[in-house]
């Protein structure tokens, strides 16, 4: 390792630092502005590359001459800065004063509408673009052979950051943006329609993002993925920096850059790994990032379930809901177990997940991290250990209590959205290290073979092992939910500085309603890996996370049952309607986008509102 | 009538969930006339400040602003007709400069008009002109009180509500609240002053009305309210 490599690798790390500015930078500018977190920039980025790397090639045949590139990759920017203008007046103008929570779900709608869009309109095939004229040939620095592409990019960012700094900081523009970011009441007093201030900033966010994408055609071809690729590490650089902060983002992208140049030479595997623990560590010691300033949270903003008085006839419909599941196995058929078999287990995770975000009001983002360790646990107990399946699923219970424990000590520091932003976090430093560490957790493959005890095989038994088991698990959350810690852990998601008052230790009931979350969530991991046979990454992924959040925003945030019917709807959908289509990810992204705008309330709470409406 | 009605509120009333706060208000602005609105803690004042502005969620059987009707325009309509509004708690942005802030306030004059510019308004508030570039979070109450009118004033408005300007400041700095008031005044800027400082509103004020509980208990010159020691005690404690 010589001086010459490390200067080499230093350059890499810039340009990688460079592109990862420009995008981030559109996703803290919208958030700065909107407070919205915008799932969806990464969707804009993979736009971009897609627009650029199937416009560019047409365009270099019209011979226009050698800026015939340059202009390629700003029409692509724009075209996808016009989207993000569609985006905001379509959606995100509705959702400005809704619950985070709600407005991280509905533009993760519209991640998924994209996916499906993207595979239609440029085909399933992954597009490489053409290599900008005139950078074709490499340069020799210090004796070795570096890309001059790469010295553009790394020239690329520091341009944007003086062009944002001087639209921000020397336009009327830059003043009411700025303006905006602290006091949107304000700036209407002041006779500023702020539509159209919000409708400027999605346009640029979605610039940059569509100019990030676009300007890696030359280096990597677009392909599906890059969407969900870029936005976890676009949003650890807007973490790091301070969410809204673009100084911030520029240097948490350098750092960024830089660890994965050389953290890829110390730990070959680990690339994903060492980006989320910085976060932590920096997140774990300056809660709000670098440059970013406290959040305004609770009010409003907070939302969750409320005491109300139990209706007597509350006690005969669970003895009657228990009672059909308990002989459905004398009329069901395998097909009909198995299915009712996951929608229970998932509804033990979506349960899971509602005592931290109706009870407790901390929004988790990565509750798959401890379903997955759930699962994992489970299988490498038996794979590595030879437990059988009574002893591999506490096994698995206590590894997600434990990541639980560990995570939940960094989360309750937190709040509001950078909570959020670090569980999500956590759960894909769990996903990477599924994913790379092939000689124990089998990569991408996953752990087969997951089977349980011969007395619980079959269809028929496993189910009912499964209804006991989750039947006692929803049973003791909910006595926990109506406990006084259950209580407190209300209290405190209603007003922490009141909580605090009181003498309630606000940090210490999260952190053991965490672990106690983990803990019934990695139960349903490890039921979910027996009821396979099999577990692999996908279990602690974006996607998973989001399936239970999704279950909880179909049944009704604000009501305890309505977890339990959100994962039997959203299964028995996902069941009945993926077989017909090729475009699930479609109408998924659309119904989540729609219950956010029509039916916040979801199905238990409307069918609740409703009666009370009508008594 | 001397002069025309430039604002007109009948039967405002507002509330914040089910708790009704303001009943039946019926009052006017005239144009260029200092008009007080003063009560007790918690009457009402910045409740009906906000729902002229269409900042909290308000009835009326008419609302206009120089024969424009109020009704569900959204905020920054209501601004843009001409009415300015200083809110109470200096909201000022903070992260701005007193110069940026100045900008995020400006609007064109209306025709014939003299507009407000930055030199002007330093004139009404000499110690804002040595600030220009400091930023909103290292300046004293007094000083982010005056940036507040300022910034309004930038806006070039026929009429301004002015929420509690007097409200903990130091008092040299009410008196050039005070005369920055007069100032407007004489520029031909209506305003409707809410304030609990009676001695400051007395001082200041052509007319008067008295709000107790969200209820209207008085209205007219300040010369009459002077004179009617019960009604004042009753409803202001002075």
């Amino acid at each position: 390792m010589d001086l010459s490599f490390l200067a080499i690798q230093a350059l890499n790390g810039l340009s990688s630092a460079s592109s990862l500015f420009i995008t981030a930078c559109g996703l803290t500018l919208v958030f700065g502005v909107t407070r919205i977190v915008n799932f969806a920039h990464g969707s804009l980025y993979m736009i971009g590359a897609y627009t650029a790397a199937t416009l560019v090639p047409r365009l270099l045949e019209l011979q226009f001459g050698p800026l015939t590139f340059w202009a390629g990759i700003l029409l692509s920017a724009l075209i996808v800065g016009l989207i993000g203008v569609l985006i905001e007046v379509l959606l995100l103008r509705r959702i400005y004063g809704a619950p985070e929570l709600f407005q991280l779900l509905a533009t993760f709608g519209i991640v998924l509408v994209v996916q499906d869009l993207t595979i239609l309109i440029f085909g399933p095939e992954d597009i490489l673009g053409p290599r900008a004229p005139g950078l074709r040939a490499p340069v020799e620095i210090l004796g070795r052979r570096f890309p001059s592409y790469e010295l553009v990019l790394i020239a690329a960012g520091p341009v944007v950051l003086g062009l944002v700094w001087f639209l921000l900081r020397k336009t009327r523009f830059g003043v009411l943006v700025r303006a905006a970011t602290q006091d949107r009441e304000m700036i209407a007093a002041l006779g500023i329609n702020q539509a159209l201030l919000f409708t400027g900033t999605l346009f640029l966010g979605a610039f940059l993002a569509g100019l990030g994408g676009a300007l890696q055609i030359p280096r990597v071809s677009a392909h599906a993925g890059m969407d969900l690729s870029i936005i976890a590490e676009a949003f650890v650089v807007t973490v790091v920096g301070g969410m809204g902060s673009v100084p911030g983002a520029f240097l948490a992208a350098l750092i960024i850059g830089q660890l994965q140049a050389f953290g890829i030479l110390i730990f070959p595997k680990s690339t994903l790994v060492v980006v989320f623990l910085l976060m932590a560590v920096v997140l774990a010691i300056r809660p709000n990032g670098f440059f970013g300033r406290p959040e305004v949270i609770g009010g409003t903003h907070a939302v969750g379930i409320a005491s109300r008085k139990r209706s007597v006839l509350t006690p005969f419909l669970w003895v009657a809901v228990m009672g059909a599941l308990i002989s459905l196995p004398l009329i069901g058929d395998a097909y009909v177990l198995k299915v009712t078999t996951e929608i229970l287990i998932f509804a033990l995770f979506a349960f899971s997940l509602q005592l931290l975000i109706g009870v407790s009001g901390v929004v988790s983002f990565g509750h798959a991290a401890f379903f997955g360790l759930g699962a994992y646990g489970a299988a490498l107990s038996l794979k590595w250990f030879a437990l059988p399946m009574e002893a591999a699923l506490p096994a698995g219970l206590l590894l997600a209590a434990l990541g639980a424990l560990i995570i939940g000590a960094f989360v309750v520091r937190l709040s509001g959205i950078y909570l959020a932003m670090m569980t999500l976090a956590a759960a894909q430093i769990i996903y990477a290290v599924a994913f790379q560490w092939v000689e124990v957790t089998g990569g991408d493959n996953g752990i087969v073979g997951v089977w349980p005890s011969a007395w619980a095989s079959g269809p028929v038994f496993y189910y009912l092992f499964t209804l006991a088991v989750t039947s006692i698990a929803v049973f003791l959350i909910m006595r926990i939910i109506d406990a006084p810690f259950g209580y407190a852990l209300r209290a405190a998601r209603d007003s922490e500085p009141r909580s605090e008052a009181i003498g309630l230790g606000v940090r210490r009931h999260r952190w053991i309603a965490f672990t106690i979350s983990g803990a019934a969530a990695g139960l349903a991991g490890g039921l979910y890996a027996f009821s396979r046979g099999s577990v692999d990454p996908t279990l602690l992924g974006i996607p998973t996370s989001v399936d239970a959040l999704t279950m909880l925003l179909i049944g009704g945030i604000q009501t305890i049952t309505g977890p339990l019917v959100g994962a039997g709807v959203l299964h028995v959908l996902r069941d009945l309607i993926m077989p017909l289509t090729s475009l699930w990810r479609l109408l998924l992204g659309l119904s989540i986008i729609a219950i956010v705008l029509i039916f916040p309330r979801g199905i238990v709470g409307s069918i609740r509102a409703w009666r009370e409406d009508a008594a | 009538m001397s002069t025309p009605a430039l604002l007109e509120i009948w039967n405002l009333s507002a509330s914040y969930g089910r708790a009704q706060v303001l009943f039946g208000l019926t009052f006017e602005l005239r144009a260029g006339e200092v008009l007080a609105l003063v009560g007790r803690n918690g009457a009402g004042k910045t409740t009906t400040l906000k729902a002229i502005m269409g900042l909290v969620s308000a009835t009326a059987q008419k609302a206009t602003f120089k024969g424009h009707s109020l009704a569900r325009l959204p905020t920054y309509k209501i601004a843009r007709l001409g009415l300015g509004y200083v809110p109470e708690d200096r909201r000022i942005f903070t992260d701005l400069t007193v110069d940026e802030n100045l900008e995020a306030g400006r609007k064109a004059a209306g025709p014939g008009r003299s507009p407000w510019t930055p030199e002007r308004l330093f004139q009404l508030f000499p110690n804002l002109a040595e600030m220009r570039g400091r930023r909103g979070n290292q300046m004293s109450g007094g000083e982010q009180q005056m940036l507040t009118i300022a910034r309004t004033l930038m806006g070039n408005p026929d009429a301004i509500l002015l929420d509690e300007p007097s409200e903990g400041i130091a008092p040299v700095i009410v008196q050039t609240m005070a005369e920055a008031i007069r100032a407007m005044k004489a520029e031909g800027v209506a305003v409707l002053l809410s304030e609990q400082n009676w001695a400051f509103a007395a001082g200041i004020s052509d007319r008067a009305i008295v709000i107790e509980r969200g209820e209207m208990r008085f209205q007219g010159s300040m010369a009459e309210l002077m004179a009617d020691e019960r009604l004042r005690a009753d409803t202001l404690g002075v």
